[in-house]
C-alpha cells in the first residue's frame, strides 16, 4: 500500500521549500566587482583578522573611490568558522551564483587550501592573506593564488634562526594539529637543524583546545631549552598563559612561532618581553603606517594587525588593477597585477612572483620590556629587516611544479 | 616517573570532573528516567553565570560558588516544569531529543552573545599559588577543584542513598503514587531533583572556568564523555559514576603517557567493552 | 524504564484507490520539478546537498521509523563512506561508481560491527551504544591524519568519468535546444537524482515486502514477535546493516558532488541533525524524511549568511517544538489530519 496520499503533499511540500531556499543562478558579474572575504569571524583567529579585516578591505574599497572602471564594487563576508568544508562550499556557491571575481582568503590555512582549489577550478583570483602555510606557493601552487601577507617559511627563517643564534640549540614544538601547525613545525625544523640545533620532540594539540597543561608537561619532560609555540591566536595566548601557570618558564624559552600584535597586547609586556617574532608588518613603522593606523585605530580602538594591513593592501592593488585593465575577469587582472610593483601603506616596492608570493620585506622583531613602552601598543623593536626575497622560498627549495 | 605522577594527577583533575557531571546526569537519569542531553549546556552555564557575575555585577568566585547553580536551578526548574512535565509517560528518547534540543538553544544564544574563542576567568586571589610537588608544579587551584568535587560528590551519594530525605526521593520516583499517597508531593519533588541535577552540573561549571576557558563549546566537547562515564558505571548508580568518573580521568591520564593519541577514545573503547561484557554498566541496577 | 517500548508513530494509513491516483500524480510533480530545477534557475550544487542529506534521512528512518530502533550516531557511516570513496578516487584513481560501491561497502561493514555490538541492547542503552561507537570512528578519523587529513579534512575529490566514460564535471552542451542554458554540473546532478530515485522506491520496495512485515512486527511489539518464533535480532541487524550501507551510499555520493569529506560529516551533530530531520519530517513515512532533509538543508543555506549563530538556535528549537507539539511531523500531521477529514 502507498503512502502516496503523503507523497503528494509531501512533493508540494519539498517543491515550496525548494523554491523559497534554493540560491539562484545569478548573472555572472557583468555591472558589478564583488569581492568575496571568508574568514574566521567568531572564533581563536577573530582579533587578528575577523571583522575589522572585512572593515579594513571595505576602507580599502571607500579609499578607492567606491567605484572603479565604471562599476559599483560590493564586498560579501562569511564566517568559515575555521572549518575547510564550510570555506570551500561557500566560495564555490559565491562563484556559481553570486558572480565573485576576487576570493580574499582570511585566516586559517586548512580553508585558504580549500578555497585555492576552488578557485582554481573555476579560474578565478584568489589572494589568501590570513593564512601561513608555505604549502599555498609550494606543493599547492595555482596559477590563481596570490599569497600576499607571510608564509612559514618567512616565519621559521626569520624567528627560528634569531633563537638558535641567541643561544637556544635544543627544541620542543608544541603544534596545533592542522595544516598550518605541522607546516610551521616542518620549516622551522629544518631551519632549526640547518643552524645548527636539534629538534628533541614534539606534541599536536587540538585547534582551539581549552586546556594545555598535559601537553605543556609532555614538553617540560624534553629538557629542551626552547619551547617552540607552532600555533597561533587564542591557542598561543593559552598556551604561554599556561606555561607561566606549571612553571615550564622557569626552564624554556617560550619562541612563539606566529604572533600577532593582539597576542602581545592580550598577554601583555611582562609576560612576553624579550620574545623575538617574524611579522611583515607594524603599525608603528614609520609615519606613513602610523597616520593609516590611527584611522583605523579610531573604528575599533585597537591597532591593525599586519594582516589587517594586508586586506587594505590587497583590495586596493587589486582595484587599482581593475581599474587599469577596464575589466574584472581574473586572467587580466592577475597580468595587471603581476607587472605592477606594489608601493602602500602596506609594502614598497612589492613584487608578485610567478609561484604567487607577493615578495616584500619582513622584520624580525623583539617585544619590549615594560619600561621601554612609550605608549599603548607600542610593543616591538624592529630588530632585522629582510629585503626582498631573503626571506622567501628560493627556486631551488621550491616545491611548485609550475614555477622553474 | 615524574611523567608517570605528573600525568596521573592531571587526570585526577580531569576526573573530578567528570565525576561531577557524571554524578548529576546519573541523579537525573537515576531517580527521573531522563536522558539530560541538556546537562553540559548547564555546566557551561553555570561557568558563564560566574563570568557575568563578576564582570557586571562584581560577584566574587566564592559567592559564585552559591549562586550560580542557583541560578541555573532555577533555570532547571523551569525546563521541567515547562517541558519535562509532559515526556515523563513517553518513550525516554523523546527527553534526549528534547533536551539535545534545548543544548543547542544554549549553545547559540550564548555563541552569538560570546564569539567562539571564550573569555578568560581568573582565579580567586586565594588560590592562584602553585605548590612544587617536586615531580611537577601543581597549580593550588586544581587541588582545590579536585577537594572540591570529592566532597560535593560523597555528599550528594550521602543524601540520595543514606538519608531520609534521599530514601523518599528514591521511593517517590519507583512508585510515584503510592508516596503520594503518602501526603508528599512527589511532582515538586521531581522539579527539585532535576534542579539539583543542573546546579550539580552548574557548580562544576563554575569549578571549571578558570581551569579552561569560559567558552560556549565546552559544554558539548565534554557532554559526550560524560555519557560514556554514566553508561560505563551503569545509568542509575550515583556511587557507580563517582568512582567511573575518577577512574576515567587517571586512566585518561595514564594513556597521555604512553599512547598520547588514544587518549580521547580511551572512555570509548572501555565503554564499548564493558557494554559487551556487562551490558548494565560495573555498578548498574538493570539485569 | 520503556525500555523496549516501541516509539510511537504516524498511524500507518490505507488510503482508498481513487488517492493512489491522486499521489501518483503528486510523485510525479515532484519528480518532474526536480528533473526541472537545473534548466529554471536553482543551483544544482544545493539541491543536489539535499538529495544526499534526504538519502541519508531514508536510511535513518528505516531503522527508526519502520523498525523501531534509534541510532545516534548515524554520522559515522556517512562519513565512513565519504572518506572511503573520497581516497580511492582521489588517491587510488578509482573510477566514481567504484569509489561509491567501495563507500557503501565499508559502511555496511562498519554497521556490521557496531550493530553486532549494540542489538543486544535495547531503547536508551541501544542509542548510547550506537553514540560511543561513532564517537569513537570520529577520533579513528581524526588521529589517521596521512588517509582522512585530519582537521583539514579530505580534499580535491575529482568528479572522475562515470563507467570511464561520462565525464562529471562540467556540462555537456551550453544551450538545450539552442535555448536554454545548461549549467555545470547538469551531468552529476542528473546522476544524483536518478540514484535517489532509485534508493526511494528501494525502500518503499522493503517496507512492503514480506521482511518489511516483519521488521513493523518486532516495532510494535517485539516479545509477541519472538514468541512467534522469529530470530528477531537477525532481522534487527540486516536493517541496521541496510541501513548503514545506504548512508553510506548518501557519504559517499556526497563527497563526489563537493569534492570533500571532513570531519564534520563524522560529527555527532550531524547524528543529531538527521534524527531531527526524520522527526520533522515524519518518522514512518516515506516521503518524511525527504522533506525533512530539505527544510533543514535550505534552512541552514538560507540563514548561514544572514544569521550565523542563530541557526543552532533555530534548530535547536524545531527539535523542543517538534517533540513537544509535533511528534508525528510534517507527513504524519497531514495523514492524522485527513484521516480525521475522512471520519467527519
Amino acid at each position: 500500500m502507498f503512502k502516496l496520499k503523503s507523497s503528494l503533499s509531501a512533493c508540494s511540500l519539498a517543491l515550496a521549500a525548494v523554491f523559497a531556499t534554493a540560491p539562484a543562478h545569478a548573472q555572472v558579474s557583468g555591472d558589478v566587482i564583488r569581492i568575496g572575504f571568508i574568514t574566521d569571524l567568531s572564533g581563536l583567529y577573530a582579533d587578528i583578522d575577523g571583522p575589522a579585516g572585512a572593515e579594513a578591505i571595505r576602507m580599502a574599497v571607500a579609499d578607492a573611490g567606491g567605484n572603479v572602471a565604471g562599476k559599483k564594487v560590493e564586498v560579501l563576508v562569511a564566517d568559515h568558522q575555521n572549518k575547510p568544508d564550510v570555506a570551500a562550499a561557500k566560495a564555490r556557491e559565491w562563484f556559481d551564483t553570486q558572480g565573485v571575481d576576487m576570493l580574499v582568503g582570511g585566516t586559517n590555512s586548512g580553508t585558504n587550501l580549500a578555497m585555492a582549489k576552488v578557485a582554481q577550478e573555476k579560474k578565478r583570483l584568489f589572494i589568501s592573506i590570513g593564512a601561513a602555510t608555505s604549502a599555498l606557493t609550494n606543493e599547492q601552487c595555482s596559477p590563481y593564488t596570490v599569497h600576499y601577507a607571510y608564509d612559514t617559511t618567512a616565519l621559521a627563517k626569520g624567528t627560528g634562526n634569531a633563537v638558535v643564534k641567541a643561544g637556544g640549540k635544543t627544541w620542543f614544538f608544541l603544534t596545533a594539529d592542522y595544516a598550518f601547525g605541522t607546516q610551521l613545525q616542518t620549516d622551522t625544523t629544518k631551519v632549526v637543524e640547518a643552524a645548527g640545533g636539534k629538534v628533541l620532540g614534539s606534541v599536536r594539540h587540538p585547534l582551539s583546545a581549552s586546556d594545555f597543561s598535559s601537553f605543556l608537561l609532555q614538553a617540560q619532560q624534553s629538557k629542551a631549552q626552547i619551547l617552540g609555540l607552532a600555533n597561533a591566536g587564542g591557542d598561543t595566548i593559552n598556551s604561554v598563559k599556561a606555561a607561566n601557570e606549571f612553571g615550564i618558564t622557569k626552564t624554556m624559552k617560550l619562541a612563539g612561532l606566529l604572533m600577532f600584535i593582539n597576542d602581545v597586547h592580550s598577554l601583555g609586556l611582562k609576560a612576553t618581553q624579550g620574545m623575538y617574532l617574524t611579522d611583515s608588518w607594524y603599525w608603528n613603522r614609520d609615519a606613513e603606517t602610523r597616520a593609516w593606523s590611527r584611522k583605523f585605530f579610531e573604528k575599533f580602538k585597537r591597532m591593525p594587525s599586519s594582516i589587517q594591513a594586508g586586506d587594505y593592501s590587497a583590495t586596493l592593488q587589486y582595484l587599482a588593477a581593475v581599474k587599469a585593465t577596464g575589466s574584472d575577469d581574473s586572467d587580466k587582472v592577475l597580468a595587471q597585477m603581476k607587472k605592477t610593483k606594489i608601493n602602500d601603506v602596506y609594502a614598497k616596492g612589492g613584487w608578485i612572483r610567478d609561484d604567487g608570493t607577493m615578495v616584500h620585506d619582513m622584520y624580525l622583531m623583539q617585544v619590549k620590556s615594560p619600561d621601554k613602552s612609550t605608549e599603548p601598543w607600542d610593543y616591538y623593536n624592529i630588530v632585522e629587516t629582510f629585503k626582498g626575497e631573503a626571506a622567501w622560498t628560493t627556486k631551488s627549495e621550491t616545491k611548485c611544479a609550475t614555477w622553474k | 616517573m615524574q611523567v608517570f605522577l605528573s600525568q596521573l594527577m592531571l587526570g585526577l583533575v580531569n576526573g573530578s570532573f567528570y565525576a561531577m557531571l557524571s554524578l548529576g546526569l546519573a541523579v537525573i537519569f537515576g531517580l527521573l528516567g531522563i536522558v539530560n542531553f541538556a546537562h553540559g549546556a548547564l555546566y557551561m552555564l553555570g561557568a558563564y553565570a560566574a563570568y557575568i557575575g563578576l564582570e557586571r555585577f562584581g560577584i566574587n568566585y566564592w559567592v559564585a560558588l552559591v549562586v550560580a547553580p542557583i541560578v541555573i536551578g532555577a533555570l532547571g526548574v523551569v525546563i521541567e516544569r515547562l517541558f519535562l512535565r509532559h515526556l515523563y509517560k513517553i518513550d525516554p528518547i523523546y527527553g534526549l531529543l528534547l533536551t539535545f534540543g534545548l543544548a543547542l538553544i544554549a549553545e547559540g544564544v550564548l555563541r552569538y552573545s560570546f564569539g567562539v574563542s571564550g573569555q578568560t576567568y581568573e582565579k580567586p586571589e586565594l588560590l592562584s599559588g602553585a605548590t612544587d610537588l617536586g615531580f611537577m608544579v601543581l597549580p593550588d587551584y586544581r587541588a582545590w577543584v579536585v577537594v572540591a568535587s570529592l566532597v560535593v560528590c560523597l555528599g550528594t551519594w550521602f543524601l540520595i542513598e543514606r538519608t531520609r530525605l534521599g530514601a523518599t526521593l528514591r521511593a517517590g520516583t519507583e512508585n510515584p503514587a503510592l508516596v503520594q499517597a503518602f501526603g508528599i508531593n512527589v511532582p515538586l519533588m521531581v522539579t527539585l531533583t532535576y534542579a539539583g541535577g543542573a546546579g550539580l552540573a552548574a557548580l562544576a561549571g563554575v569549578l571549571a572556568a578558570p581551569v579552561i576557558q569560559v567558552t560556549p563549546l565546552m559544554g558539548s566537547s565534554l557532554i559526550i564523555i560524560v555519557f560514556a562515564v554514566v553508561v560505563i558505571g551503569g545509568m542509575g548508580s550515583i556511587l557507580g559514576s563517582i568512582i567511573t568518573g575518577l577512574a576515567l580521568g587517571l586512566v585518561e591520564g595514564l594513556t597521555k603517557v604512553f599512547y598520547p593519541e588514544a587518549s580521547s577514545i580511551v572512555v570509548f573503547v572501555i565503554m564499548a567493552i564493558v557494554l559487551m561484557v556487562r551490558p548494565a554498566g560495573l555498578f548498574g541496577k538493570e539485569a | 524504564m520503556a525500555d523496549g517500548q516501541a516509539i510511537p508513530v504516524a498511524p500507518i494509513a490505507h488510503p482508498a484507490a481513487s488517492t493512489a491516483q491522486l499521489s501518483r500524480l503528486g510523485l510525479a510533480v515532484g519528480l518532474a520539478i526536480l528533473v526541472l530545477a537545473p534548466f529554471i534557475g536553482l543551483y544544482p550544487v544545493f539541491i543536489m546537498t539535499a538529495l544526499c542529506y534526504a538519502i541519508f534521512a531514508c536510511a535513518f528512518n528505516l531503522l527508526l521509523g519502520y523498525t523501531g530502533l534509534l541510532s545516534f550516531g548515524h554520522a559515522a557511516y556517512f562519513a565512513t563512506a565519504a572518506y572511503m570513496c573520497g581516497w580511492l578516487v582521489r588517491s587510488a584513481g578509482l573510477p566514481p561508481e567504484l569509489g561509491i560501491v567501495a563507500g557503501v561497502a565499508t559502511s555496511a561493514l562498519l554497521g556490521l560491527v557496531v550493530g553486532f555490538i549494540a542489538i543486544r541492547r535495547q531503547g536508551i542503552y541501544f542509542a548510547m551504544t550506537t553514540l560511543a561507537l561513532a564517537e569513537m570512528a570520529y577520533f579513528v578519523f581524526l588521529q589517521w591524519r596521512s588517509v582522512t587529513g585530519g582537521e583539514d579534512g579530505l580534499q580535491g575529490v575529482p568528479r572522475g568519468k562515470l563507467l570511464g566514460t561520462i565525464p562529471l564535471a562540467g556540462a555537456p552542451h551550453d544551450k538545450l535546444f539552442g535555448v536554454l542554458p545548461i549549467p555545470d554540473d547538469v551531468v552529476m546532478y542528473f546522476v544524483v537524482l536518478a540514484v535517489f530515485v532509485a534508493v526511494f522506491l528501494f525502500i518503499r520496495r522493503i517496507v512492503h515486502s514480506p521482511y518489511g512485515q516483519v521488521l513493523k512486527a518486532i516495532r510494535e511489539n517485539e516479545p509477541r514477535a519472538v514468541s512467534l518464533g522469529y530470530d528477531v535480532d537477525r532481522y534487527k541487524l540486516l536493517a541496521f546493516v541496510l541501513s548503514t550501507a545506504i548512508a553510506g551510499l548518501a557519504g559517499a555520493l556526497k563527497s563526489i558532488v563537493l569534492g570533500f569529506a571532513s570531519l564534520s560529516d563524522a560529527h555527532w551533530s550531524v547524528s543529531g541533525e538527521v534524527v531531527l530531520m526524520t522527526l520533522l519530517g515524519g518518522m514512518g513515512t516515506f516521503a518524511g524524511p525527504v522533506i525533512g532533509a530539505f527544510t533543514i538543508i535550505g534552512l541552514q543555506n538560507l540563514l548561514s549568511d544572514r544569521v550565523g549563530e542563530w541557526v543552532t538556535v533555530i534548530i535547536g528549537a524545531i527539535f523542543v517544538v517538534c517533540v513537544i507539539a509535533f511528534r508525528r511531523g510534517f507527513v504524519g500531521e497531514l495523514l492524522a489530519w485527513l484521516q480525521r477529514r475522512k471520519r467527519q
